[in-house]
């Protein structure tokens, strides 16, 4: 393989790969994103698909897209506009073209630009000349000839062979940054082990596809060196996966078995799939009827003394409601996932939104206060959903882990914790030796009441969805019902002993904080750095805790002249902290696309409030 | 699995110190004596065992058993019940549920209990309405039934419970009536020691709103000529004088009169609770007079593969030749690269 010996020197790279929805681009996009992260990149990924499974062939509906953002220095975004696209077929054109950089680099099939396909993505004649991108550096490759071509003498159907064409584009890529294909080869031996002929039809493409980049000479190479990474042991890792082993994680320092109870859902799935695979680690995974039954099935399962958690999305945090105030008043341990996407109703199940904090916050009858924590990073899933089983289990609450879909399917490499850096999580269970056993008996401190588990003596007793005295005796009056709402409000507001302050990145004083919750990190990072850059006097801060809120927000807030608050939605956050801190006057920034933010966008905010 | 071990308890160890709340002469009363001397009788120790409903008055049940207990939300027991058993397969696990609470808001989590056959005994007190809501159809209220909601009758036909257990794969299906304290009793007993998923469903009567819907088969006077108790591997008679009895006719259950058109005892079926076909179990549960006597009795008690047990069985097998034993493993399994 030869070096590109020309090759640009470039800080940071954003490559989409995008295709039709069978045309494998969120493979083609995993598979770069783990070469290149071998190579010593930093990374932040964000794949981009249809509901459909398989959306009418050659549709912009049906567009998958998949978007990795690497680099010299932290990345911590997918990025906002593309450098790189490669479109399997027009569709692919016309869904990207917006987010591709008007100097950027093209790679197409023109095989696929038949008339019909054209047609179908909406255009009248040649894409190119339609969308007027001849300024582009337009690489119109014969992708599926090339393959038919190349594997012509391999004796595979036809089916096959038009299926490596994704290996084809792979190829020309890996050329064009100078990559290995050894990785991508392995990955191929491994998959098809009973398939070697596949897994050789796969080689070939990829390896078609990257002498036909340097053979034309068309392509600039581009070199995107190593970024100074801390020392340890990486691997990329995506939200759900993190979301899943933290919570393995937590149960082994809780020394509990880990019961799972839910139902599949899009972009939830993912956790469950996770856990289901890890029998070997003890996890007891039960995919239920429904909604409702997978968080039952947990409550079940937290009576009996384990980690119980259920995941699901918006529409199955709506079923599953009755069963949290369950929780609430049974004060059982359990973590309930949100993977949050468009809503409402069905909305846009693959696509990213934050609209479900007024739910998880408020969206039960009654008093019913339960913990709600956010995630703001692929990788940071791990820790978040680690610290929710630790709360749930040390308090005996529910806690509610709100993560998104982009969270969820993003990936990032990840430095390896050691299990023993985590805290050990001791649960507040019931002793044999404090009898009678009181259902609802607390602890001074944290308000927890005792988790008496069946199959021990003397410690028989009875909850449930009833107001409760202390004993346990179903009680109607009226002052020991507002003393038990009163108790579990005050048991969640103590669990800020663990809720850390709030950090702010930047000065603590200045002209505009930015705030905002969850998985817009990044791009609030971003927009911040670059305008600090540029001399503002701006900061950033990021909620992780929603309740309990930190302790020191008032104070953060205090020392800026105006706080802008983004989210992707239509104020969920802000209004809820207009509520909470009425004295500061926030503005706000608001998408609801199904689309993460630019960095531009909240840029753009930034700099019309600091012009006022 | 439940360990059943003799030793010396009384129905009186599983009575809680919460005064029972049920009306006067509610037939929950009977049904409340039956379990916990079957319990007794069993010798389960009263910490491995939990009881677990969901909503509606015979779901108040678990408040009154000295034993673990969880009383849920409407129509969710048996997912909590799953969830209960799958944790901890040693438990005695119980649920208490209704025609209601069981079969219309809880349809769904009871056939896929049913389906999956969690060991779990599931005593559906039958009322045939609503009574805690205060007298509104259920959907097992006869056609044409006049409630609070159906002021001109009902215009739906029920459900019977024992053709949905059998529908939903149901391998334990049992009936009872809830003042037969000696016969609910016996069958409690038998559905604990059954492996797998047992339903009884009681015929209970709600003395408010209700009352007497079971008294054309289940009055003192008419019982024993119109229902029939079956045994495993007796012949099926029934009626005062032990004269009556069901054959096979063609492809359907048949009543005749032993020494009639010389029809002696040898004739009658014989019951077969094993047979895992469910074809006469089907019909059998189905019985309805006056053309035939209701059916009581374990109908139904076919041995097969719990949840519980598959779930535990997957895990060891997969445990004993992991190459991932703890968290530490797997974080460092895969694709992993050091960075120095």
């Amino acid at each position: 393989m030869g070096k590109n010996s020309k090759a640009i020197e470039r800080e940071e790279v954003v490559i989409r790969f995008s295709g039709d929805s069978g045309d494998g681009m969120q493979l083609t996009g995993s598979l770069f994103t783990d070469t290149a992260a071998l190579y010593g990149n930093d990374l932040t990924t964000f794949p981009d698909y249809p509901a459909e499974i398989r959306a009418p062939q050659g549709t912009v509906g049906g567009v998958s897209g998949y978007q990795v953002h690497l680099g010299h220095s932290e990345i911590y975004t997918p990025g906002d506009y593309a450098d790189v696209l490669v479109a399997m077929n027009p569709a692919a054109i016309k869904a990207n073209i917006k987010w591709t950089k008007p100097d950027g680099t093209i790679i197409y099939d023109k095989d696929n630009f038949t008339e019909k396909n054209i047609e179908k993505a909406g255009y009248i004649s040649d894409p190119i000349t339609e969308e007027k991108l001849e300024h582009y550096n337009i690489i119109a490759a014969p992708i599926t000839s090339m393959v038919k071509e190349a594997l012509k003498n391999f004796g595979l159907d036809p089916k096959t062979v038009i299926r490596t064409k994704n290996m084809f584009a792979l190829g020309m890529v890996y050329w064009m940054f100078d990559r290995k294909l050894k990785h991508t080869e392995q990955f191929f031996d491994k998959k098809f082990a009973s398939k070697p002929e596949v897994a050789e039809a796969n080689k070939i493409a990829l390896r078609t596809g990257y002498y036909y980049a340097e053979t034309i000479e068309a392509l600039i190479p581009i070199r995107v060196s190593p970024a100074p990474i801390a020392s340890g042991s990486y691997r990329n890792i995506c939200g759900n996966a993190a979301t899943a082993w933290g919570l393995m994680a937590a149960a082994e320092r809780a020394g509990l078995k880990l019961f799972i109870g839910s139902y599949p859902i899009t972009p939830a799935t993912g956790i469950l799939e996770e856990l289901a695979a890890r029998k070997d680690l003890g996890v007891i995974s039960f995919q239920a009827e429904d909604e409702i039954a997978g968080i039952c099935s947990a409550l079940g399962a937290s009576f009996a003394g384990h980690l119980a958690v259920t995941s699901t999305s918006g529409p199955g945090l709506a079923l599953k409601s009755e069963a949290i105030g369950l929780a609430v008043m049974a004060e059982l341990p359990i973590v309930i996932i949100d993977v949050q996407r468009g809503g409402p109703s069905t909305g846009l199940p693959t696509k990213t939104e934050q609209s479900d904090l007024m739910q998880a916050l408020y969206g039960r009858n009654g008093e019913s206060p339960v913990v709600v924590i956010a995630a703001s990073t692929p990788s940071d899933c791990f820790h978040f959903a680690f610290e929710a089983a630790r709360i749930a289990l040390e308090h005996m609450t529910p806690v509610i882990l709100l993560t998104d879909g982009y969270l969820a399917n993003g990936t990032e490499p990840w430095r390896i914790p050691a299990m023993a850096d985590l805290p050990e999580i001791k649960p507040p269970f019931a002793s044999e030796k404090e009898l009678p056993y009181l259902p609802y008996k607390r602890d001074d401190k944290r308000l927890a009441r005792f988790w008496a588990v069946p199959g021990i003596p003397n410690l028989e007793h009875r909850i449930g969805g009833l107001e409760k005295t202390v004993k346990g005796t179903v009680s109607y009056i009226p002052e020991n019902h507002e003393m038990m709402v009163n108790l579990r409000e005050e048991k969640v507001a103590r669990v800020v002993e663990k809720v850390p302050d709030l950090t702010v990145s930047g000065e603590d004083s200045g002209d505009l904080l930015v705030v905002g919750w969850g998985g817009s990190y990044g791009y609030r990072v971003m927009a911040v750095r670059e305008l600090q850059a540029e001399g503002y006097k701006i900061s950033n801060v990021t909620f992780n805790y929603i309740n309990p809120l930190p302790r020191n927000v008032a104070e953060v807030f205090s020392k800026f002249k105006t706080i802008v608050v983004c989210e992707l939605n239509l104020g969920q956050f802000v209004n809820y902290l207009r509520m909470k801190f009425p004295e500061f006057k926030y503005e706000q920034v608001n998408k609801v696309q199904g689309l993460p933010f630019t960095v531009k966008e909240i840029k753009d905010k930034c700099l019309e409030i600091l012009s006022r | 699995m439940t360990e059943f071990t003799s030793n010396q308890m009384t129905p009186k160890d599983f009575k809680s110190d919460q005064e029972v709340r049920w009306c006067p002469g509610c037939g929950d009363h009977a049904v409340l004596n039956s379990v916990q001397k079957a319990l007794s009788e069993l010798g389960v120790q009263k910490e491995k065992i939990a009881f677990i409903s969901g909503i509606g008055c015979s779901s108040r049940f678990p408040y009154y058993m000295n034993t673990y207990g969880f009383h849920g939300i409407h129509g969710r027991a048996s997912a909590i019940a799953t969830g209960v058993k799958t944790s901890n397969p040693e438990l005695s696990v119980w649920q208490i549920t209704g025609d209601g609470d069981a079969l219309a808001i809880g349809g769904n989590h009871f056939i896929h209990t049913i389906r999956r056959n969690v060991d779990i005994n599931i005593l559906l007190f039958n009322n045939e309405i609503y009574g805690l809501t205060k007298g509104q159809y259920s959907p097992t209220s006869g056609k044409g039934l006049v409630t609070k909601t159906s002021p001109f009758g009902t215009v739906e036909e029920p459900f019977s419970v024992g053709e949905l257990v059998i529908g939903a794969k149901g391998k334990f299906f049992a009936r009872t009536l809830d003042s037969n304290v000696s016969l609910s009793t016996q069958i409690y007993i038998e559905a604990a020691r059954h492996k797998g998923t047992s339903v009884v469903e009681v015929l209970q009567n709600c003395v408010i709103f209700n009352d007497g819907i079971h008294d054309e088969i289940a009055g003192k006077e008419v019982r024993e000529d119109r229902t029939v108790i079956l045994r495993h591997g007796e012949p099926m008679v029934f009626g005062k004088k032990g004269d009556k009895g069901l054959i096979l006719d063609g492809l359907k259950l048949k009543v005749v009169t032993l020494g009639e058109h010389g029809i002696a005892e040898k004739d009658l079926l014989v019951h077969d609770a094993f047979e895992t076909n469910p074809g006469i179990h089907y019909m059998l549960a189905n019985m309805r007079y006056p053309e035939y006597p209701v059916a009581l009795g374990v109908i139904r008690s076919v041995p097969g593969h719990t949840y519980e047990k598959g779930v535990e069985e997957q895990i060891n097998t997969i445990r004993k030749d992991a190459k991932i034993k703890c968290m530490d493993d797997l974080l460092n399994s895969g694709s992993v690269w050091k960075v120095s």
